[in-house]
């Protein structure tokens, strides 16, 4: 042997695996990411695959078959429930496993454990899971595990489900694991049913954790209590609510009455200027979403049709998988969730159900008094009650653990306090109540609502829904149409909650839960229609309070257009929910034609002024009137708004409504005036102003080829992680916010379905993504261009006798 | 005829062994089939090079097109390649081609006489 060149070859050898199998001296250990048995190349699936195999699990107890049409939409028929939830956590798991795990690892506070504790600038121990754990998202996935877990119905579903999934993950070799895993360095872990509950939060975090109470509490503070009202108002004047105005309402079964301290400790108006937290995460303003349902005296077939758009965050892999279930109890199509059974918006033999966000604040913050720094005892009722302290143990990724101690209050977890002061530096502890940490079973109500026959199984159902409350539509067969606003909202006085309250004792809590039946809702409204789009849900003769901040064009415009239609077909209901046209400016274009004095405007703003004169109110594609418009508004927003919201010390954005019936009520709106200047500022002086400001960046974006508005918009559906190689970018669709085609750049219709009762169902979907969660599958986006052209896809319904219908390409088998 | 032989010795075994083990394995084999059939260094060296040079890049070409380069355009920007499939699927191939190379390299020496 030649040892001098033997060791020499050796020690090369061995460089190379480590330089090139880890990342010790490279950002990414290439030869695992690139060997072709193992890698990323083990992800470049076949564009013509084929689906089909036969397996056998010992958990299953009967068989079942699984038809995969064209699309990938598996058609799955078992021979009992339990089977048939086991399959569905299989093929959730086997094509969105990476998807489902990082959905409830960020719900669980869980991300810097996967992706290091920070991600570029996002600091994501502090910024996302200490925040998320903070807000006691994991005591509240434990308080509903309990229930969930002790419903025999629900944990048959769960455990079945969980099974499932953890049966696919078991099956997966290194080499087999999703991309995501590769590039991240990371594996799968077991699923369990708390998961599931975590997920449900997060739903829960997304839909109802809009509340905006530390900015409302700065302008309280900054602001007279007339202009916190005019711009925080609690109805528009533009309203046509949910429950058809008119419906009366019974007499209210809780009445909550505002504490006596209450004018002087809480609508102190005007009285103060400390910093508040400001929350590090916020939902989207924009979650929301469409649906309506038309009586067959509307129709052409003369039977209901049911449709649902809900507005989500648009990601690839997608929220939504879809799906049909087909066992002897029940036969359910629509759109799930990977990460829970059930479907979740869809319909049966017997009746379709969609939802949209209800909006309302279940999310109050109290001031909590320590006795001392150990945060052990706070002031209660005169009293020091003992804290609860939770210990949270945060994983990072290459670095030690870090410890979090949360302490727990009647009122819930303290958010903020001295170790987590998030720019509050007054040294005030804040308790957050949300109802989402309220134990509660929703996978109940997709578990009944699945296999609900008529209208009194879908009212058994929703009944479950406490969080998020959500506006539930119904259809039926039999030609029933109905809306519930459900969950479980408390009673509250006028204006409780929407500031931060005191919390050193009881007088502040809420008083009790709005009965279930007193929700609003209407059955077979005599107007032919039900429909929601997250505006408020009932007129002032409610006798709840319900709270200010809900959006009203898209259910003013909905509702308009559903009362002028008849001889309604599927496709009309398609043209609806992709129409394009705009309300907001609808309202807002002849104030602003009035106010504007065209003679100051150079060459330039006299074309765009031109341009957005003539506009057709339609946020088409290759419109450039929106763009115009978007511009303007947002600068008017500024000229008006910014000098009076610079006093208040946070980011408080009021409302697009706030403006416009500020200014149509009444052209002298006192915002309009900049009080910084000595001058009185008119609004034809802000019109012009911000006109003014609005020309460069429109004429900017001309130059730039964004000059019409999906270009300018950009709509696009980012991958989890944000790469944008995973993403698809630029798509060419209009629509957006205040518009029926709520597609915004990042959010919108993340599953649009239209569903017809006919005898023989006709139904219509698609959403934004495809089946596959693997960035390397021909099924990965393939549905994307659909949707942004506003084409629907048929759903097919399968038979059990048409399995050799030529719509079948792969046939999953499952034995025990 | 023991260049050739070797070539696909070490492509053959390397892609079996790889069915079940590590991306690493392959210098074992390489350096195995140097030792198991003995040639000067730098055959040697080509040897394990060329083997998992086609082998790797031959594996990952075809992948590719049966994807219909579905992924790899999509890698080839994430990655640092630039957005060029060609040179992923050329470092792909380099890689494994110069771990085996350098293994069969060990291996031929192993055999030398001093």
């Amino acid at each position: 042997m030649k040892i001098i060149p033997f060791s020499i070859a050796t020690f090369i050898t061995i460089a190379l695996i480590v330089l090139l199998g880890t990342k010790l001296f490279i950002p990414a250990p290439l030869a695992v990411l690139l060997s072709p048995q193992h890698g990323v190349w083990q992800n470049a699936e076949p564009a013509g695959i084929n689906y089909s195999t036969e397996l056998s699990f010992p958990q299953l107890s009967g068989k079942t078959e699984v038809y995969f049409d064209e699309r990938l939409v598996p058609h799955v028929f078992a021979d009992n429930d339990r089977d048939a939830f086991f399959i569905q956590g299989y093929l959730h798991a086997k094509f969105r496993l990476w998807q489902m795990e990082f959905q409830t690892h960020a719900a669980a506070g869980r991300l810097s454990e996967i992706m290091g504790d920070k991600i570029g600038t996002l600091d994501v121990l502090n910024k996302v899971d200490r925040y998320f754990r903070r807000l006691g998202m994991g005591y509240a996935a434990e308080n509903s595990l309990v229930l969930m877990e002790a419903d025999s119905a629900t944990k048959m579903m769960c455990d079945a489900y969980t099974a499932g999934v953890n049966a696919c993950i078991t099956s997966l070799s290194s080499s087999q694991l999703p991309l995501e895993y590769k590039l991240l360095g990371y594996k799968p872990e077991a699923w369990t049913n708390l998961k599931t509950a975590l997920f449900i939060k997060y739903m829960a975090y997304d839909l109802a954790g809009g509340e905006s109470d530390f900015e409302f509490t700065a302008a309280k503070n900054a602001l007279s209590k007339i202009d916190f009202e005019t711009i925080v108002p609690i109805r528009q004047d533009s309203l046509d609510p949910i429950i058809p105005s008119g419906t009366l309402f019974d007499k209210p079964a809780v009445t909550a009455k505002a504490p006596a301290s209450a004018d002087s400790l809480y609508f102190n108006y005007s009285k103060d200027t400390a910093a508040l937290p400001v929350l590090p995460q916020k939902p989207d303003k924009d979650n929301g979403s469409n649906n309506w349902a038309v009586n067959g005296k509307k129709t052409r077939s003369g039977y209901p049709i049911l449709c649902n758009d809900p507005h989500l965050g648009l990601n690839l892999p997608s929220l939504w998988y879809e799906m049909q279930i087909h066992t002897p109890h029940y036969n359910a199509y629509g759109a799930t969730f990977p990460s829970a059974p059930g479907v979740i918006i869809g319909f049966n033999d017997s009746c379709a159900f969609g939802v949209t966000n209800a909006g309302r604040d279940v999310r109050d913050y109290y001031t909590i008094q320590f006795k001392d720094a150990s945060r052990r005892s706070y002031l209660f009722n005169g009293e020091w009650k003992q804290t609860e302290l939770r210990t949270e143990r945060i994983k990072i990724k290459d670095k030690p653990d870090f410890i979090d101690t949360v302490a727990y209050t009647v009122f819930g977890p303290v958010i903020f306090d001295a170790s987590y002061a998030n720019r509050n530096n007054d040294g005030k502890n804040y308790a957050v109540r949300w109802k989402a940490h309220d134990a509660s079973n929703e996978m109940k109500m997709f578990y009944q609502l699945d296999r609900a026959k008529n209208y009194n199984e879908y009212l058994e159902a929703i009944k479950n829904l406490h969080t998020p409350g959500q506006n539930c539509a119904f259809a039926a067969k039999n030609g029933d149409i109905a809306m519930w606003c459900q969950g479980e909202f408390p009673a509250k006085w006028r204006r409780q909650g929407d500031f931060v309250m005191p919390g050193t004792d009881s007088s502040y809590m809420w008083q009790g839960m709005i009965p279930q039946s007193e929700n609003p809702h209407v059955l077979n409204p005599e107007r032919g229609f039900v429909s929601s789009a997250n505006q408020l849900p009932a007129d002032t003769t409610y006798p709840y309070y319900i709270g200010p901040g809900f959006p009203n064009y898209r259910g003013w415009t909905i509702n308009k257009r559903l009362n002028k239609m008849a001889d309604i077909t599927p496709q009309d209901m398609m043209d609806l929910q992709t129409d394009n046209y705009n309300v907001f400016a609808e309202m807002a274009r002849p104030v602003l034609l009035q106010h504007m004095n065209e003679a100051a405007l150079d060459a330039d703003g006299k074309k765009y002024w031109n341009i957005f004169k003539e506009w057709n109110l339609r946020s088409d594609t290759g419109e450039t009137g929106p763009v115009v418009f978007a511009v303007l508004w947002e600068n008017l927003e500024k000229e008006v708004w910014a000098d009076d919201i610079a006093r208040i010390k946070t980011t408080l954005v009021p409302y697009q409504s706030s403006l416009l019936e500020g200014i149509l009520r009444d052209s002298a709106f006192k915002f309009v005036d900049n009080i910084n200047t000595q001058q009185k500022e008119t609004l034809s002086d802000d019109v012009l102003a911000a006109f003014k400001k609005a020309v460069p960046v429109i004429k900017k974006a001309e130059t730039d080829d964004r000059g019409s508005w999906a270009k300018f918009k950009d709509t696009h559906i980012s991958h989890l992680t944000k790469l944008p190689a995973l993403s698809r970018l630029h798509l060419p669709i209009g629509g957006g916010t205040h518009i029926i085609n709520a597609a915004k750049a990042d959010h919108g219709p993340s599953w649009r379905m239209i569903v017809s009762l006919t005898p023989e169902t006709q139904a219509y979907g698609v959403y934004p993504g495809g089946q596959n969660g693997n960035p390397g599958s021909v099924y990965y986006d393939n549905f994307i261009d659909t949707w942004a052209n506003g084409k629907y896809y048929t759903l097919w319904m399968m038979k059990k006798e048409e399995m050799a219908d030529e719509r079948v390409k792969f046939k999953m088998s499952f034995t025990k | 005829m023991k260049f050739i032989a070797s070539i696909l010795l070490t492509a053959l075994l390397s892609f079996v062994i790889c069915l079940y083990m590590d991306w690493w394995t392959i210098a074992i084999v390489a350096f195995a089939v140097a030792i198991l059939i003995h040639q000067r260094p730098l055959p040697s060296f080509l040897t394990g090079f060329i083997a998992l040079f086609l082998l790797w890049g031959g594996l990952s070409w075809w992948i590719d097109m049966k994807n219909e380069h579905v992924l790899s355009h999509k890698l080839a920007s994430l990655l640092p390649f630039g957005g060029s499939v060609f040179l992923m699927i050329l470092v792909t191939a380099i890689t494994g081609a110069l771990v085996a190379g350098f293994a069969a390299l060990a291996g031929s020496y192993a055999r030398e006489g001093k």
